[in-house]
C-alpha cells in the first residue's frame, strides 16, 4: 500500500506541486525588506557602533588616562599618551583609535572605570579614505558631544541589567 | 525603376519593417522578463526586488543594459578571438530567428512555412552551438565544463521534446504552426495530452538551461559556467539570447498545448480580445511558471538530470507516442 501511495505521489508530482503552492503563497505575504537609507531597523541599547569619548555635564572630559582600554584592546587599536595637566589632574594628551583595526568587541567600554570611552549607536561612519578612520582625541570628543543624549539614554536603559 | 521598386525594394522594405515589428517588442520583452524574474523571485523570498530606478523599479533593466554596454570588453589572451566573439552573436541570433515562424494571430506570421515546427525544433537545438563555442573558445576549464554539461543536457532533453512534438503532430496532421493552433479550436492539447504537456515544459526548462536544470551555470561549482570569461556587450548578448530562448520556448509551449492565439472559450467577452493579446498573455503565464519553478526547486544533481532525461522522460514520451497513435487509429480520429 505504501508502495502504491508513493507511486501515485510521484506520478502526479504531489510533492512538487505542494512546494510550488508554498512559494506562491509566500508571494502575497508581507515583505521583510527594509528600504535602508529611508527606513532603519531597531537598535539594542547595547549596540556597539562608533566610539565616543564622553564628558561630564560640566564639560570636563571623563577619561583619566588609566589606559585599561589600551591594555585590554585585543586588536591593539587604541594608543594613549598621558601627562599631568597644569591643574595637577591626570589627563590624556593623546587618545587615538585606529577604526580600521577595531573589531567592535566592546571590551574598552567594559573596562572603563568612568564610562568615558563608549561605543555609541552610530554605524554610518563610512569614509572615502582610510586616513579618516584613524580617529584622534578631538574627533572622539566631538563624537561624544554629538551623541551624548543617545548614549546617556542607552546606558540608562541597560543599567538595570549590569 | 518602378519595376525595381514594386518587384524588389518594396517587399524588402515590408519584410524589414515586419522583422523590426517582431524584434523590437521581443527585446523589450526580454528586458522586462529580467525585471519580472527579479520581482517574482523577490516576492517569493519575502523581498521587494528592484524598486529604486523609476516607478516600481521599472527603469532597472534599462540601467542594467546601459551598465553592461559601458563596460570594457575583455577578451582573454588565450581565447580564440573569432569564435569567442562569434559565440554570443550565434546565441543571440538563434534566440531571435525562431520568431520568424511564430504565428501571433491567424495569418499574422512572418514566414508561414509548412515545416514550421521542424524549423523551431532545429533552431532551439542549434542553441547548443553558441554555448559550446563559448566554452571552447574561452580556453578556461570552468567555461569548458559548463559547455560540456550544457551540450549533454540539451541533447538528452531534445529527444523527449522531439517525441512530445510527434504526439502533437499525430493529433494535428500538419507541421504548420498555424494549423497546429487551428486544430485546438475545440480543445487545447494541454487537456488530452496533459502528461506530454508536463514533459514538454520540464524539458523546456532543461533546454533553456533554467533552474532546476541550470547546471551549465551552476555558480557553486563552475563559477558561472560557459560565460565566465565574458564581459560587457558579449555577455549582454548571451543574456539576451538566453532570455529570448526562454520566451521562444514559452511561445512553443503556447502554440503546441495552450491553443496559441485562441481564447480559452469562444464566447462573447473572451473573443472580443484580439488574438495577439491572448497569445502574449499565455506566454507571460508560461514564463511566470518558469520563474516560479526557479524560486521553488533546488538544482538537480548531474546524474539525476541524466536519469530524468533518459530513464523517465524518454520512455514516457515514447509510450505516449504509441498510446496516442493507438487511440487515434482505434477511434478513427486520425487527421487527414
Amino acid at each position: 500500500m505504501a508502495f502504491l501511495n508513493h507511486g501515485v505521489r510521484t506520478i502526479f508530482l504531489v510533492e512538487l506541486l505542494k512546494g510550488m503552492a508554498l512559494t506562491f503563497s509566500y508571494m502575497f505575504r508581507r515583505k521583510v525588506t527594509l528600504n535602508y537609507p529611508h527606513e532603519k531597523g531597531p537598535l539594542s541599547p547595547r549596540f556597539r557602533g562608533e566610539h565616543v569619548l564622553r564628558r561630564y555635564p560640566n564639560g570636563e572630559e571623563r577619561c583619566i588616562a588609566c589606559k585599561l582600554c589600551e591594555a585590554i584592546c585585543p586588536a591593539q587599536a587604541i594608543t594613549i599618551e598621558a601627562e599631568p595637566r597644569a591643574d595637577g589632574s591626570r589627563r590624556t594628551t593623546r587618545y587615538d583609535i585606529d577604526m580600521t583595526k577595531c573589531i567592535y568587541c566592546g571590551l574598552c567600554e567594559e573596562s572603563c572605570p568612568v564610562d568615558a570611552i563608549v561605543e555609541g549607536p552610530n554605524y554610518e561612519f563610512a569614509t572615502e579614505t582610510r586616513e579618516e578612520l584613524l580617529y584622534n582625541k578631538e574627533k572622539l570628543l566631538a563624537n561624544g558631544d554629538r551623541w551624548e543624549s543617545a548614549i546617556a539614554a542607552d546606558l540608562a536603559a541597560d543599567a538595570p541589567y549590569r | 525603376m518602378a519595376e525595381l521598386w514594386t518587384g524588389y525594394l518594396l517587399p524588402t522594405v515590408i519584410i524589414v519593417a515586419q522583422i523590426i515589428a517582431i524584434v523590437a517588442p521581443l527585446l523589450l520583452a526580454v528586458a522586462y522578463l529580467t525585471y519580472a524574474e527579479r520581482k517574482v523571485l523577490a516576492g517569493m523570498q519575502l523581498r521587494k526586488g528592484p524598486n529604486v530606478v523609476g516607478p516600481f523599479g521599472l527603469g532597472q533593466p534599462i540601467a542594467d543594459g546601459l551598465k553592461l554596454l559601458f563596460k570594457e570588453t575583455v577578451i582573454p589572451s588565450g581565447a580564440n578571438k573569432v569564435v569567442f566573439i562569434a559565440a554570443p552573436v550565434v546565441t543571440f541570433l538563434l534566440g531571435l530567428i525562431g520568431w520568424a515562424v511564430i504565428p501571433f494571430d491567424d495569418g499574422m506570421v512572418l514566414a508561414d512555412i509548412n515545416v514550421g515546427i521542424l524549423y523551431l525544433f532545429a533552431v532551439s537545438s542549434l542553441g547548443v552551438y553558441g554555448v559550446i563555442m563559448a566554452g571552447w573558445a574561452s580556453n578556461s576549464k570552468y567555461a569548458f565544463l559548463g559547455a560540456l554539461r550544457s551540450a549533454a543536457q540539451m541533447v538528452s532533453y531534445e529527444i523527449s521534446i522531439g517525441f512530445v512534438i510527434v504526439t502533437v503532430l499525430l493529433c494535428v496532421g500538419s507541421l504548420n504552426l498555424t494549423e497546429i493552433v487551428r486544430a485546438q479550436e475545440d480543445l487545447w492539447f494541454a487537456v488530452p495530452l496533459l502528461p506530454m504537456f508536463v514533459v514538454f515544459f520540464v524539458s523546456g526548462l532543461a533546454e533553456t538551461n533554467r533552474a532546476p536544470f541550470d547546471l551549465p551555470e551552476a555558480e557553486a561549482e563552475l563559477v558561472a559556467g560557459f560565460n565566465v570569461e565574458y564581459s560587457s556587450m558579449p555577455f549582454a548578448l548571451f543574456f539576451l539570447g538566453e532570455y529570448a530562448n526562454m520566451i521562444l520556448m514559452s511561445a512553443m509551449t503556447t502554440i503546441l498545448f495552450l491553443g496559441g492565439w485562441l481564447p480559452p472559450i469562444d464566447v462573447a467577452p473572451f473573443n472580443w480580445i484580439p488574438g495577439p493579446i491572448w497569445f502574449g498573455a499565455k506566454i507571460a503565464m508560461v514564463l511566470f511558471v518558469f520563474l516560479w519553478v526557479r524560486a521553488t526547486f533546488p538544482r538537480y544533481r548531474y546524474d539525476q538530470l541524466m536519469r530524468l532525461g533518459w530513464k523517465v522522460f524518454l520512455p514516457l514520451s515514447l509510450f505516449w507516442v504509441f498510446l496516442t497513435a493507438g487511440v487515434l487509429v482505434a477511434t478513427g480520429w486520425v487527421p487527414k
